[in-house]
Order: C-alpha cells, then sequence, then structure tokens
C-alpha cells in the first residue's frame, strides 16, 4: 500500500459533512438509526421524512445517488427474506393481485425493508464521507477501548492484502485447471483456507517485530487529534433532531 | 446472515447491545492473556483473516453456494476469547465501514455470531477432545462437531432474540423451524470446510493450532550426531 492511499469506500471531498469530526458523525448516525428502528411502523410519512433527511444529507456531502444504490446491493439477501413475510405470516390474509397474502406480513415486510434501508443509507453515508483512519479516531474518542481501535485498525489495513492473497491463491488454482463444481472440491479450497491462515498468522508475527523494532510499548502514539467543539454537535445533531421530532410526532399520533 | 436494523425491535437491540459489550469485554481480557503486547497485531491480522475467508464461496447444490462464518474455526485456531474477539471486530467493522448488518442490531450479531458460536464451538470441541484419543484424527472429528453444532445453535439464539423484540408477525414455530433448518444445512457446509482447514494446518504448522495443544507432540532442537565440518 503506497503513501495518499484510500480506501474505495471513501469518497472525499470538501464539504460540511466530511469535516465533521467523526464521534460526531457517529454519534448521529447511531441515535439517528435508533430513533428510526423505535418509530411505529404504520406512520409511513415518518418513514418518507427519514429517506428525505438522509437524501437533503447525500445532497450536502456530494454522494451521487449511483454509489449509494450500488453500495446497497449489501442488502440484497435481506430483501429477499423480506419479500417472503406476506406469504408465511399469519394473521387476516388480503388480496393483492390475485395472490392472498398477511396483512400483518406485508406490515412486516414493509417494516423491515423500510428500517433496513434506512439504516444501510446512513451506515453507507458515514462511510462515504468518513476516512476509516478518522473514524477509528473516532471510535477512540467515544471512550472504546484503545486496544480494539488498534485491532480494528490493523484488520482494516490488513483485510485488502489478505483478500488479495486469496484472490491470488484462487487464480493460481484456476491456471491448474481447478473448478469449484460441488462439495467433492472442497479440500482444495479449504487447504488454500489452511494455507491463507498460516500466511496471515506469519504476517502478523513480522508485523509485530516491525513494530516492536520501531519503539511499540503497547499504544500507538496520536498523529492527529480531532477534537469536538459544541458548534459540530450542533451540526452532527441536526439529523437526529430532525429524526427525533419526526418520531415523537408520530407516537403521539398513534 | 447479519441482522439488519430494524428486525429486533428498540429495546431488546440496546439490551444486546449491553451484553456483546460486556462479552467483548471480557474477550479482550483474555486476548490479552493469550496474545499479551502481540494483542493487536496477531488479532487484526486474524479478524483480516476470517473477513477474507467468509468471502470464499463454494458452490452446495443446484446452483446455490455457502459461505464460512469462521467462528468456530477462529476458536479452534487461535483460542476462544482471540476467536471471539476476532469475530466480533469483525462484524464491527463490517457494520461501520460496510453497512453489513445493521448499527443497532451489531448488539444481537455479536452475541449471535462471535459469542454463542465460539463459545458452544470450543466447548463441544474441548469436550470431545477430552473422550477421544490424543491423535490428528481426532482433532480433525473434533472441529467438524464443533462446527456442524456452534451454526444451528446460533441460529436458536437468534430465535430467542426474535421471541424477545421481533417486530414481524411469523409464529415462533415457523421461524425455529426454518432458521433452524437452514442452519443445518450451513452447518453441514460450515463443518467440513472448518474440518479440512484445521486439518491443513495441523499437516503444515501443528502449532498454530491452538485447541489442539498437548495433542501432538512439540517439535524439539536436538544437535546433530553428525560432527560439524570445519
Amino acid at each position: 500500500m503506497s503513501a495518499g492511499h484510500t480506501h474505495e469506500l471513501y469518497r472525499p471531498a470538501d464539504t460540511p459533512v466530511h469535516h465533521l469530526p467523526p464521534q460526531c458523525k457517529l454519534v448521529a448516525v447511531l441515535v439517528f438509526v435508533l430513533v428510526v428502528v423505535a418509530t411505529p411502523r404504520d406512520q409511513f410519512w415518518a418513514f418518507a421524512v427519514y429517506a428525505l433527511a438522509l437524501c437533503a444529507v447525500a445532497a450536502v456531502a456530494h454522494v451521487p445517488a449511483g454509489v449509494v444504490v450500488r453500495r446497497m446491493t449489501v442488502e440484497l439477501p435481506f430483501v429477499a427474506f423480506a419479500l417472503l413475510l406476506p406469504f408465511v405470516a399469519s394473521g387476516e390474509r388480503v388480496d393483492v393481485l390475485g395472490l392472498s397474502l398477511s396483512a400483518h406480513g406485508l406490515l412486516g415486510a414493509w417494516n423491515v425493508l423500510a428500517k433496513g434501508t434506512i439504516g444501510v443509507v446512513a451506515s453507507i453515508l458515514l462511510a462515504a464521507t468518513t476516512e476509516p483512519r478518522t473514524l477509528l479516531l473516532g471510535l477512540e474518542r467515544l471512550n472504546m477501548p484503545a486496544l480494539i481501535v488498534q485491532i480494528m485498525s490493523f484488520m482494516f489495513r490488513y483485510a485488502e492484502v489478505i483478500t488479495g492473497e486469496m484472490h491470488r491463491m484462487r487464480i493460481a488454482r484456476e491456471s491448474r485447471g481447478f473448478q469449484a463444481r460441488d462439495l467433492r472440491q472442497l479440500r482444495a479450497v479449504a487447504q488454500s483456507a489452511g494455507a491463507l491462515f498460516i500466511r496471515s498468522y506469519e504476517r502478523g508475527e513480522r508485523v509485530h517485530l516491525a513494530m516492536l523494532s520501531r519503539g511499540y510499548a503497547g499504544s500507538m502514539p496520536v498523529v492527529v487529534d480531532v477534537r469536538a467543539g459544541a458548534a459540530q454537535w450542533g451540526a452532527a445533531g441536526l439529523l437526529p433532531l430532525v429524526a427525533l421530532v419526526v418520531a415523537v410526532t408520530a407516537w403521539s399520533l398513534k | 446472515m447479519h441482522v439488519p436494523d430494524g428486525f429486533i425491535d428498540a429495546p431488546v437491540s440496546v439490551g444486546a447491545g449491553l451484553v456483546a459489550a460486556a462479552g467483548v469485554a471480557v474477550c479482550l481480557r483474555g486476548a490479552r492473556r493469550e496474545l499479551d503486547d502481540r494483542t493487536a497485531p496477531m488479532a487484526g491480522l486474524v479478524a483480516a483473516f476470517i473477513f477474507a475467508v467468509q468471502m470464499l464461496n463454494f458452490p452446495v447444490a443446484a446452483g446455490t453456494s455457502g459461505h464460512l462464518l469462521g467462528g468456530a474455526l477462529a476458536a479452534i485456531l487461535v483460542g476462544p476469547y482471540t476467536g471471539a474477539l476476532c469475530v466480533a471486530v469483525v462484524l464491527l467493522v463490517q457494520a461501520l465501514f460496510f453497512a453489513d448488518g445493521g448499527i443497532t442490531a451489531l448488539g444481537v450479531n455479536v452475541v449471535n455470531m462471535s459469542l454463542v458460536t465460539v463459545l458452544v464451538g470450543y466447548l463441544v470441541f474441548k469436550l470431545l477432545l477430552a473422550v477421544l484419543p490424543r491423535s490428528r484424527r481426532s482433532v480433525i472429528a473434533s472441529s467438524f462437531v464443533a462446527a456442524l453444532v456452534s451454526v444451528p445453535v446460533a441460529s436458536l439464539s437468534f430465535v430467542l432474540f426474535y421471541a424477545l423484540g421481533g417486530t414481524t408477525d411469523v409464529p415462533l414455530g415457523k421461524v425455529l423451524a426454518a432458521m433452524v433448518g437452514v442452519h443445518v444445512l450451513i452447518g453441514i457446509g460450515e463443518a467440513f470446510i472448518t474440518a479440512l482447514t484445521v486439518g491443513s494446518v495441523l499437516a503444515a504448522r501443528p502449532d498454530l493450532v491452538r485447541g489442539a495443544r498437548g495433542v501432538t507432540p512439540t517439535l524439539q532442537l536436538r544437535p546433530s550426531a553428525a560432527p560439524i565440518a570445519g
């Protein structure tokens, strides 16, 4: 990994959202999603307001809709599951397009899909506007144990190295004529996984020695400090505040 | 499957978050004992390995493919505390950076896929190893059963959360049957790949399989009998 390497998840830009301290954004997203999850599901308008609020954040942060939609594919397995709900849930049945569906199931599917999608989009916006390194600093600021943050940063830093290694192993297997057709070919894949574990573990040992030779004594040096003032907390609090007002209104209308 | 936001209601999600935080704190202390000052880089690299290996797909049948969850594998290879910690870190990174698994559902996901899977997998592994004869084959057989059991039990723990705070009206019996049914199948795939992977590590570097310590003889340095040519 060369210097100045930025992760593909992060979309660098010069916007107010990018400039917010990471800890403010983390808390804002967490509170926002919690409020969304706690909103009664039959208040459909509330979810429209949440979606609009997220669109506004995306617009301010210059995150194109295409990027968000492409990353939303992570949600797909679960969409398939939600679509099954109206067929298996109990309760009174309603006829939609000639299909007998459970009314509760329809509402349940809507509930899961709406809340899940809003949660996914909020996380995507967080990752797109915050550099991974700074996001980890934000976690540390929020009193996440330093050791966990260090492990996360190592995992994040080497995830691409290890997946790259796995990818090369696959190319090596396939260039020798290997084709994974069914479970019988599992042995070869598992042997690659075993080799990958040994390589990862040994790389960890080398990284540790390299750190020791550079004076590592249990904690990482703080290079940049991210502090947040009241104004920044206020700006980041806008999104959860809007959501909170909407949720309280939705509850009182119910 | 990573549980998304909105599937489990807010109070139960928060409660699960507290349980997960306590569990991870215990694992952190245990991992420090297992790894001392090597904790950060070693656990980080093992977590990166689990992250990578979860993307390893293998065809199962009729166009469907399975992938490894890795809880039992991690526990057997690096020990229960480090294993659970690494899986929890993978889930944390997936939720925060990749939007995979909801942020509010993080507690539920950590309890199911990290704490329960590792605990059950490791207990089954150790119990079997205690009764089976000490050999390579027993280690592989025990890891097979450990992985096989750990996945459906994790799905049971999901059903428990669903019973406490599920937001959909699917009857509990149906959820139980569907979740456990599907996860028994996933567990079989998990069992095969876990056992084969443990076997291949055992063949190359038996010292790196923490769960099998004391089963295989440790290698010793011995001075050579032949005189050194000078």
